[in-house]
């Protein structure tokens, strides 16, 4: 087995998720037949082969640096579960 | 027209034609389409919201237009349903995640304001896989979908809802997206056309973000000719997707041409067998007749094999959820959409409550795959190594377009299946990917059109995948082959009471 319980729920932590103890354990025994499925890609010769991260090649797409209409600060708090006086609201993060 | 039942039935053309000569009005049109999704959709389940009163006013202002003698677009009054992952302005959007619940966009997606540009009338939005993760649509927070063909199979994934809809004739044209096959493989098990072009030939804008370097706009329709009626409004350069090509927008359906004279067209070995398993021996049999049919037709066939596409399922599978869980990232219960109740006073407390609550298995698991697959010491390993290969399978795509025009193979290596058949195992599901993930690593156009169907009456689709930009070839040959068979005119009837049971009956 590669993925202990331990370093399952170390991802898990890393990615914010909080998993149950069932869900931790069905993710080791999961995570871990799919990570034998990739074992594959390591008979692979790869040496010198560039990565490719993206299917066309552009970079640095920029655009005029114009003062366009934005959402309001209304619109973009709409949605929010939390919000007060034109903010975000969440629980306190510094001391 | 034989009465209003099979309005719904229609064509985009074919029902545009009658719009443009006054026989049918949009509102017309609309009814016939809400009346079977009235009769049709408690059976199916293709929609997670319906949109009557928006489609009533846009269909009411287009027969207004009309009256007025106004020159309008050719899909005006046309009945569109919009898979539930394009963010529609004022109308909730929630990827079928509980983790959007309650989404309200403040804006719209480039897809949505050129189909409301165009006169297209939006019906709903559409069932699909949680934020498009998974291949059979039972990965949905609000319930699965069925296929028309048969109610107790898969419409495939992740856009079963809009494949479903078509088959279902609950709407006449439909929009899905793919980032693995999303489009392409629904398409082939609900026996329709499904279209993802070249990477960046449409504007992702507003639309909610899975694999970033994969993902795709495209429309899922009952014929060919539909499908190039989309890509018309939908194609071009939009600047706030920064990814969009800016390159010339033909009219594509100049390109439907009804032969194949002069097509070199490439039998994909690994389209047919993956890593020495053969596809299902009906749908081995249907491709290969295809591969017949275009010779008649006038076409030069010949099988070609690119190797690295043996791969393409550990490649996708790495890639796809290393951009997810960056993407993903965002859904943290501040700005929009589900925060837990219980938030513990603490914030990361609330970001990892929010998170288990509001996420499904399937994104979890990729969540925690691609986190891993990043995190330090795994990077090369995984990650640089898929990158790397994935440079291999588009070098491969290079080589046999040097040699042919089109590529075709199998869309799927097996007909709809059952639901609940491939849910507790994940490798086995994402195997039915295996034949259109390839085409996503390249950034390649791809299309799925339905070439059989099974001894059970099931859907079997083709796949041909074109050059970069080269949608028109890949529409011809998609349209030669359509014209010389009449399985685009078949519609299942999900309705049918048969056996005491609601089953699925085919009509040829």
């Amino acid at each position: 087995m590669r993925l202990t319980p331990e370093e399952v729920e170390h991802v898990a932590l890393l990615a914010r998720l909080r998993l149950t103890d069932e869900e931790r354990a069905r993710f080791t025994t999961q995570l871990n037949s799919i990570l034998e499925h990739f074992e594959q890609l390591q008979q692979i010769d790869t040496s010198g082969v560039p990565p490719m991260s993206h299917a066309v090649p552009m970079s640095n797409v920029l655009r005029a640096d114009e003062p366009a209409a934005s959402l309001s600060p209304q619109e973009a708090l709409q949605n929010a579960p939390g919000h007060a006086r034109d903010c975000f609201q969440v629980p306190r993060v510094i001391e | 027209m034989s009465g209003d039942s099979k309005l719904c039935e229609l064509t985009a053309h074919e029902l545009s034609h009658l719009l443009g000569s006054g026989e049918v009005s949009a509102r017309e049109a609309l009814a016939a389409v809400y009346e079977r999704i009235d009769e049709a959709e408690a059976g199916i389940h293709a929609y997670v919201l319906l949109t009557p009163e928006v489609a009533e006013a846009q269909a009411r202002e287009i027969d207004e237009r009309r009256a007025r003698k106004e020159h309008l677009p050719p899909l005006a009054g046309v009945p569109l349903a919009l898979k539930d992952i394009y963010c529609t302005k004022g109308i909730p959007t929630t990827c079928c995640s509980r983790i959007l619940e309650g989404f309200v966009p403040p804006y719209d997606a480039h897809v949505v304001e050129q189909c409301r540009r165009n006169g297209l009338v939006l019906v709903g939005k559409t069932n699909m896989d949680e934020f498009a993760m998974g291949s059979s649509t039972e990965n949905s927070a609000f319930g699965v979908t069925r296929n028309p063909w048969d109610l107790e199979r898969v419409p495939g994934g992740s856009s079963g809802g809009s494949a479903a809809a078509m088959a279902g004739s609950e709407a006449i044209v439909a929009m899905g997206t793919d980032t693995g096959g999303s489009i392409r493989q629904p398409a082939s098990f609900c026996g329709v056309v499904g279209l993802k072009p070249t990477y960046g030939r449409v504007s992702r804008y507003g639309v909610i973000a899975f694999a970033s370097s994969l993902d795709q706009v495209g429309p899922i329709t009952k014929d060919v000719r539909d499908s190039a009626l989309m890509l018309n409004l939908l194609a071009g350069h939009d600047p706030r997707d920064s990814t969009s090509i800016d390159a010339p927008t033909p009219d594509y359906t100049a390109a439907l041409i009804p032969d194949a004279k002069g097509l070199r067209i490439g039998l994909v070995t690994e389209f047919m067998e993956y890593q020495g398993r053969r596809v299902d021996a009906e749908v081995d049999e249907a491709v290969l007749a295809v591969i017949e049919r275009f010779r008649q037709l006038g076409a030069e066939c010949e099988e070609v094999s690119l190797p690295h596409l043996n791969y393409s399922i550990p490649v996708y599978y790495i890639i796809a959820p290393a951009e997810a869980s960056s993407n993903l990232a965002r859904y943290d219960g501040v700005q929009y959409g589900y925060r837990s109740p219980d938030d513990g006073g603490d914030i990361i407390d609330m970001y990892s409550r929010t998170r288990d609550e509001g996420f499904g298995a399937e994104v979890k698991r990729r969540i925690m795959l691609g986190t891993y697959a990043l995190s330090a010491g795994y990077y090369d390993a995984y990650y640089l190594k898929a990158t790397q290969v994935r440079t291999l399978i588009r070098r491969d795509f290079d080589r046999a377009f040097e040699q042919f025009d089109v590529l075709v193979g199998a869309t799927s290596p097996t007909v709809a299946f059952r639901l609940g058949e491939k849910t507790d195992d994940p490798l086995a599901m994402y195997l039915s990917d295996v034949c259109t993930i390839p085409v996503n690593m390249g950034g390649l156009p791809g299309m799925s059109i339905p070439c059989g169907f099974s001894a059970d009456g099931l859907p079997i689709g083709l796949q041909l995948v074109g050059k970069p930009l080269g949608e028109e070839t890949l529409l011809r040959a998609a349209y030669a082959f359509e014209q010389s068979t009449d399985y685009h005119r078949r519609r299942a009837h999900p309705i049918a009471e048969r056996n005491g049971r609601r089953t699925a009956v085919g009509r040829a």
